[in-house]
């Protein structure tokens, strides 16, 4: 059974002093999903992200990773994640091919020379590969984030709002290689405020909602509108 | 061993490219000198009752300069996060950190010594040479409390504020070792240092090892 | 039930350690009445900077291994008693020099390791304060906590290395040799000081526990307003 699934959470808790961010997630995703994830603001979605990341550790539960438990061997987890938030992790005073070389090494990939220009070329930065960072437009930016997730070739995808701030032409690249990634059969994990963008190439949908799921199913589903804005009239209520 | 390579030489490209690193702890150690240069001047105090200790509050203090300096860059863009990301031990993290952070260090006091050697109008003998090793033994101390504390009070409100209030109760015992260890070596025939370096290896190995063992609680969100 | 047994007790030890100190243990020879101070000031050093050390080490490493924040709290509270209690034996120590030797301090190696205790346990009070998050400061703070105490023996043997090659006057009970009553007067007055720190430290837990409910309700109410 878990060697079918990209990710297994159980029971995820998190709490950060009093406040409860989750409150018992349990969420089974197959190899090969993509994965749209709503939720208001302080709903815990970038919460259960980043503890599918490894990033912030869960207070009580169980989450696997390919069937590596993240508790027990998170180095081994991380090499089968790929993560992009808002902020990109790149370092400005490098040009984007010395921060992917750097990441390359990092993630110990001997020769990634040949991968990182085409990945440079294929987020469209051809041009600037020897620009440093500090120069580079939030499009751009983000484009080389894109970049340097799908390094390592990561056969788990997670992304934080990663439209956020996007000019068309970033999206459109963003979109391009998600349903790249989607067709080469990587799992992907998307949260985003935007109903429409999430759902464009999503094949599942669940909402998140004061810390559970509260839906559940096919991104195809027009029941997630419904349940989607019940979500925001409570919350706009309380 | 790849990974760590890789932060230390990353951090080295980028201080080639910014330059503030180095350039700015050389200043400030230079400054440090010149301030007890002038402050003591006209006193008549014997300098080489306090040259030592002179030579060791200038690296104190240019080494808290660079700690906040390399720390800052890593919190730029949330790169930390990146580097948290990628599947190396959190213990490697630190090493690498410790690594590129004694790097600067010694780079700006071999370029700070030789300047406390000219001000106190010492020759360039065999002392500049163990001077210099303690220099080297005494930093490493320094680099390896100082990038946890770096990562601690970067957290704070006060960010880094916090980092000599932390750092400076707990490199007492490097400064007073260092410290007496040079002033043996200006000031005596026959200098007797040896229990001084096992002090500062031994404040070396120990905080390398725990910190080591605890640098994940310092960096988890 | 502990804090009443604890209460009681230091109640009942300290009648007859103030007794010894000030009437039943001889008067110094060279240092006169002054010396009295000695038997309040040592226990105060060993148990309430020296032991609050210990208690603060256990602490982090408690919370280190166990995430439990109980532990926090724990060590929390010994770093709080082991600023009033070092500033406190700092202070008799000044009381006690004065008379005898005329400078407000003595620069000698427990002195000088002493001082540098305190300022460990103000760093970490300050790094306590400036960090509202409840689990990253039990974090931060346990970490800076096992990193400051396991520098104290470190910075006891510099600093005693560095007397034993700059002698100076140490501080010491007494030239004229001790005798026997001094020696029960010490342990009276330590056992009392004992009892008297158990107790404070005990309802100081308690207190931080209540604390720490007062400020979860608090948030309760700011949530659903």
């Amino acid at each position: 059974m878990s060697d079918k699934l990209a990710l297994q959470a159980e029971d995820i808790r998190k709490t950060f002093g009093h406040f409860t961010a989750l409150a018992g997630v349990t969420l089974n995703i197959e190899r090969g999903e993509f994965l749209a994830l709503f939720g208001r603001n302080g709903a815990g979605k970038t919460t259960f992200l980043k503890i599918a990341a490894t990033l912030v550790r869960h207070t009580h539960g169980k989450l696997r990773i390919e069937g590596i438990d993240t508790t027990e061997d998170p180095e081994r987890a991380r090499r089968h994640i790929g993560f992009l938030s808002h902020n990109t992790y790149l370092y400005r005073d490098l040009t984007p091919i010395e921060n992917l070389r750097f990441f390359a090494r990092l993630y110990g990939l001997n020769d990634a020379d040949r991968r990182i220009e085409s990945l440079l070329d294929r987020v469209g930065l051809r041009r600037r590969i020897s620009d440093p960072v500090r120069a580079f437009s939030r499009g751009m930016h983000q484009r080389l984030g894109i970049a340097r997730v799908m390094l390592h070739d990561p056969s788990l995808i997670l992304l934080d709002e990663p439209y956020t701030g996007l000019d068309a032409n970033a999206v459109d690249t963003l979109n391009d290689m998600l349903d790249e990634a989607a067709a080469a059969g990587k799992t992907i994990i998307l949260t985003t405020h935007d109903m429409e963008q999430g759902l464009r190439g999503a094949t599942r949908a669940v909402i998140i909602d004061r810390g559970k799921v509260v839906f559940d199913g096919s991104a195809k589903d027009q029941a997630i509108r419904t349940a989607y804005a019940s979500c925001i009239r409570v919350g706009a209520k309380a | 061993m790849k990974p760590l390579t890789a932060i230390v030489f990353k951090d080295i490209v980028i201080e080639m490219r910014s330059k503030e690193s180095i350039s700015s702890m050389l200043m400030f150690g230079i400054l440090v000198l010149v301030i007890f240069m002038f402050a003591f001047e006209g006193s008549g105090l014997d300098k080489s009752l306090i040259g030592a200790g002179e030579l060791w509050v200038a690296y104190s203090f240019a080494a808290i300069l660079g700690l906040n300096r390399s720390l800052a860059m890593e919190l730029d863009n949330d790169c930390l996060q990146g580097l948290l990301l990628a599947p190396l031990g959190r213990g490697a993290l630190y090493l690498g950190k410790v690594a590129s952070n004694f790097t600067f260090m010694i780079i700006a006091e071999f370029i700070v010594l030789p300047v406390f050697f000219i001000l106190n109008n010492l020759s360039f003998d065999q002392r500049f040479l163990a001077i210099a090793g303690i220099s080297i033994l005494g930093t490493l101390g320094m680099a390896a409390v100082g990038t946890i504390l770096s990562t601690i009070s970067a957290n704070t409100r006060m960010k880094e504020v916090m980092l000599p209030i932390l750092q400076i109760p707990l490199t007492v015992p490097v400064v007073i070792a260092a410290a007496e260890a040079t002033s043996q070596i200006l000031n005596k025939e026959t200098p007797e240092i040896s229990a001084w370096l096992t002090i500062l290896a031994g404040f070396s190995i120990v905080y390398l090892v725990i910190s080591y063992l605890v640098f994940e609680f310092a960096v988890e969100e | 039930m502990k804090v009443k047994i604890l209460s009681i007790l230091s109640a009942v030890t300290l009648i007859p350690a103030l007794y010894m100190i000030f009437l039943f243990a001889p008067t110094e020879a060279t240092q006169g009445h002054a010396q009295r101070i000695f038997y309040i000031h040592v226990p105060l050093a060993v148990i309430g900077a020296y032991g609050s050390a210990i208690l603060l080490f256990i602490g982090s490493l408690g919370f280190l291994i166990t995430r439990n924040l109980k532990w926090d709290r724990f060590g929390a509270v010994s770093a709080e008693m082991g600023i009033v209690f070092t500033s406190a034996q700092l202070l008799t120590a000044m009381m006690w020099a004065k008379p005898i030797w005329g400078t407000w301090y003595v620069f000698d190696s427990r002195g000088t390791l002493q001082i540098v205790l305190l300022l460990i346990f103000v760093a970490y009070f300050m790094l306590r304060s400036y960090l509202p998050d409840r689990e990253k400061r039990a974090k931060l703070c346990a970490v800076f906590g096992l990193l400051g105490m396991v520098d104290v023996p470190i910075n006891y043997l510099s600093i005693y290395l560095f007397r034993t090659q700059h002698p100076q006057a140490v501080v010491s009970p007494g030239g004229g040799g001790v005798e026997p009553e001094m020696g029960y007067t010490l342990l009276m007055s330590a056992i009392a000081i004992l009892f008297f720190y158990a107790y404070v430290f005990v309802r100081r837990l308690t207190i931080a526990r209540v604390e720490e409910e007062v400020d979860y309700y608090t948030q309760v109410i700011l949530a659903n307003e």
